[in-house]
């Protein structure tokens, strides 16, 4: 069996058909269990106070922010390299996944800098290229709709994704290229001495998780729904040959 | 069984009350799409003799 067989849109969808039920379930369960976890559960920091709790929306929905862009990049580039279509609506389904949590990263980080920092928004290294990324995902569904052949279309925001790879690198590194700014480094670290302790690390790590299968749930879901679009465009075409 | 959450009550409960909105907003749009698109292949299918 090889990865490319699902790029053959009839397997895609037989083998999805059975996914996405199942994940949507498994994403309600670790996200239900985690956010509940760290939301009544988890203590508060002795520095930040109860505004810890918004750790367990803001860096799973950060993280998410920036691997679907990674993940478009990577479809993006399959179907510059190898014109397999499901790789490139993969790319387009993902798109208003990470609008939505970068949108959501931002939103969470605005109101926990309000109490922490004094300000809402400073224009803060990580914070700049997030919001630079959140206008690259904006751009790149504009370009899909604008577009009207679907393969000139996908050639175009492939382009555009690759662009904007650049600032999903720096939303991630912003903070240690620029030793400025206001945004702390990685919450997360391999590093037992520099990582958060379990009581705040467990709930966050299930979140993370509910977080990524969601992303995946959600990308089926929407990769499926561009396939079968794409399959009624090519009948009414079709219908209009003579 | 609500923990307390002193003085940053209001900026803990709006994180997450927007947060909810955002995940239902993506959520029932994509369901909504992928159902619209759905009816509209089988209708599309229906129709056309070469599906």
């Amino acid at each position: 069996m090889s990865l490319w067989e699902y790029a053959n849109p009839r397997k895609f969808m037989a083998t999805t058909d059975r996914l996405v039920g199942p994940l949507f379930l498994l994403a309600a369960l670790c996200l239900g269990t985690g956010l509940t976890w760290g939301f009544f559960f988890a203590p508060d920091d002795f520095r930040q106070g109860s505004t810890v709790r918004i750790i367990y929306l803001h860096v799973p929905s950060a993280m998410m922010a920036i691997n679907t862009w990674i993940m478009m990049l990577v479809a993006s580039l399959i179907w510059l390299i190898r014109r397999h279509h499901v790789s490139a609506l993969a790319a387009k389904a993902a798109a208003p996944v990470g609008v939505a949590m970068t949108l959501m990263a931002l939103f969470t980080g605005a109101v926990w800098g309000q109490p922490m920092w004094g300000s809402w928004w400073e224009w803060d290294p990580r914070l700049t290229s997030f919001l630079i990324l959140f206008l690259f995902y904006l751009g790149y569904m504009a370009l899909w709709s604008s577009v009207e052949n679907p393969d000139t279309a996908a050639d175009l925001t492939s382009m555009l994704c690759v662009v904007g790879s650049v600032f999903a690198l720096l939303s991630r590194y912003a903070v240690n290229f620029w030793s400025q700014g206001l945004h702390q480094a990685a919450s997360l670290s391999l590093d037992r001495d520099e990582n958060m302790s379990n009581e705040f690390w467990l709930p966050l790590v299930v979140s993370i998780a509910g977080f990524v299968i969601l992303f995946i749930a959600l990308v089926l879901l929407r990769t499926r729904c561009e396939i079968r679009l794409r399959r009624v465009r090519a009948l009414e075409l079709r219908e209009r040959v003579p | 069984m609500m923990p307390d959450l002193g003085a940053y009550a209001f900026e803990v409960a709006l994180a997450y009350a927007g947060s909810f909105v955002i995940l239902v907003v993506i959520i029932g749009l994509s369901v909504m799409q992928a159902v619209r698109a759905k009816r509209l292949l089988d209708e599309t299918e229906r129709r056309s003799p070469d599906a």
